[in-house]
């Protein structure tokens, strides 16, 4: 039922946790120089985008962002239950030397950052790579954190979070609703 | 949408939403062959073996790469090389093939039905690589990548396939996939190389030029001087003087038509130089998407066979997550 659903960022909490984030990474990389935003499918790329947009606004510089689809590189195909669906990584520019921020919308057991960060080393050497997410959840399964979080969630694992996100779902908003409900 | 079928035997019974799944699905794959690092961990510590009891150059090779930018071991196995000189059956070899537990088996064999023989009695996915007259389907797949790719549709399109369509079993996986895909096909060659079913596929020519006229696809055949014992033609000079697709018989199609050879040519047999290599002609497009497609087969295939393992045992290894959870993963 979705009565269970539980707002926990409405549609300004969304906007100003992506500010925050922007004005962190610009701080903390000096500017934009060198900097590019991976965005992991399929929300890591709308929130890279958004990263981007808010970077150019307060920079006037446009930070090359790009696309990666961790399907190939998962951990769990000899266990998918469903068929997995390749979307394609779509990166236009060099990684070498630049400071890469990886963007996804949700940190959780970090198999999915750890999947990415091997799909990125083969597009090149980046000099270094920052991890940005709209939530962190918790429950690591790898030594992975974030570099820049929207906000810290405690969760249970019989909960999931929803992020959902103007391009995509109409609306800006993350949910935490019960696994079960599917 | 998934491609839940275990073998790629042929496109006969191939859906029309399953096609486009397959060419989109491949479509993803180019942009590896296009890295530095040509290669993805997806089927690390999965084995393909190639069974080959045809000469073959594309074909071979092609998955051989499509496995190996995959990290799949592969091993090709030539008849040339095999025991089946020492008079080992094919069902013998096959059978002692999957006793290695490999996760994939591509055959190509000169006898029409080999896969689907192999099919039924190993424990393995096989993927065909041509069998006989009867069908090849990685081939027709990636024709359809290729036309899709430089056309931007596969809708309302009018094919023409010409040359030896007798002994083509190209021709028979495009039919059933364009067929699926609402195409108007045309068959044209001379009345002996052409079968008796050929008009029950579509539009039937003799004339070149009529049979290519407005077409937006020409897909030229190979004339299979390897099967032609049986005096089809006259000579093959009388057969390149009506068939060959020339600069002036191309005039006769669509200006942006655009011109497929599955591979080998025949220089100045059915294709003349200049239209082989000329603007038209998507004949390395094709030779570049077959490794995508291949990838992509092997990809859904061996991914297909987890869940019928996982269903076998009894109960899937994971429920089945529901979307917001996959989201969410990670």
């Amino acid at each position: 039922m979705p009565a269970v659903e539980r707002v926990v960022l409405d549609a300004q909490g969304v906007e100003r946790a992506l500010a925050r984030i922007t004005h962190e990474i610009l701080e903390r990389n000096k500017g934009t120089d060198g900097l590019v935003f991976i965005g992991v499918r399929s929300r890591g790329v709308d929130i890279a985008e958004r990263l981007a947009a808010k970077a150019a606004e307060i920079e006037g510089v446009r930070v090359p962002s790009g696309i990666i689809d961790i399907t190939l590189y998962r951990d769990d195909l000899t266990r998918a239950a469903q068929q997995p669906q390749v979307k394609g990584t779509d990166i236009r520019f060099p990684l070498d030397e630049r400071q890469v921020v990886l963007v996804d919308d949700v940190l959780y057991t970090g198999r999915t950052v750890r999947a990415a960060l091997d799909a990125l080393m083969d597009f090149g050497r980046p000099r270094s790579v920052q991890l940005a997410v709209l939530i962190d959840r918790g429950h690591r399964e790898l030594p992975i954190r974030a570099d820049y979080v929207g906000k810290n969630l405690p969760t249970s694992v019989n909960e999931a979070v929803q992020v959902r996100l103007k391009e995509r779902d109409g609306c800006d908003e993350v949910v935490l609703v019960p696994a079960e409900e599917g | 949408m998934a491609f839940t079928h275990q073998h790629l035997l042929g496109l006969e019974g191939v859906s029309r939403d399953e096609l486009l799944y397959l060419i989109d699905q491949a479509a993803q794959f180019k942009e590896i062959s296009e890295r530095d690092i040509k290669k993805v961990p997806t089927l690390r510590g999965k084995t393909v073996v190639s069974l080959f009891y045809e000469a073959s150059t594309r074909t071979r090779t092609s998955f051989e790469i499509a496995a190996k930018r995959l990290s799949a071991d592969y091993v090709g196995i030539a008849s040339s090389t095999s025991s089946s000189t020492k008079g080992e059956t094919l069902l013998d070899t096959a059978r002692n093939i999957a006793a290695m537990r490999p996760d994939a088996l591509v055959v190509r064999h000169s006898a029409a039905g080999a896969p689907h023989f192999l099919a039924q009695r190993i424990d393995c996915p096989v993927i065909n690589a041509g069998d006989g007259a009867h069908e090849h389907p990685t081939q027709a797949l990636l024709d359809l990548l290729t036309i899709r790719d430089r056309l931007g549709r596969l809708d309302d399109l009018t094919v023409a396939i010409v040359g030896d369509i007798l002994h083509s079993r190209v021709t028979r996986s495009n039919v059933h996939a364009l067929r699926a895909l609402g195409a108007r096909i045309r068959l044209v060659g001379p009345p002996t190389l052409l079968p008796v079913e050929a008009t029950s596929w579509g539009e039937v020519h003799h004339d070149l030029r009529s049979g290519i006229r407005d077409a937006d696809v020409i897909m030229m055949l190979r004339l299979q001087r390897e099967r032609q014992g049986r005096n089809f033609l006259p000579s093959l000079d009388e057969y390149s003087r009506y068939f060959c697709l020339t600069r002036a018989a191309l005039e006769a199609a669509r200006p942006d038509a655009v011109v497929l050879h599955p591979g080998p040519i025949n220089r100045g047999v059915e294709i003349a130089s200049d239209v082989a290599d000329g603007a038209a002609s998507l004949i390395m497009d094709q030779v570049t998407n077959g490794v995508a497609v291949r990838m992509a087969v092997l990809f859904l295939l061996t991914s297909r066979v987890r869940q019928a393992a996982a269903d076998a045992a009894g109960a899937m290894i994971e429920e089945p997550q529901p979307e917001r959870l996959r989201r969410s993963v990670g």
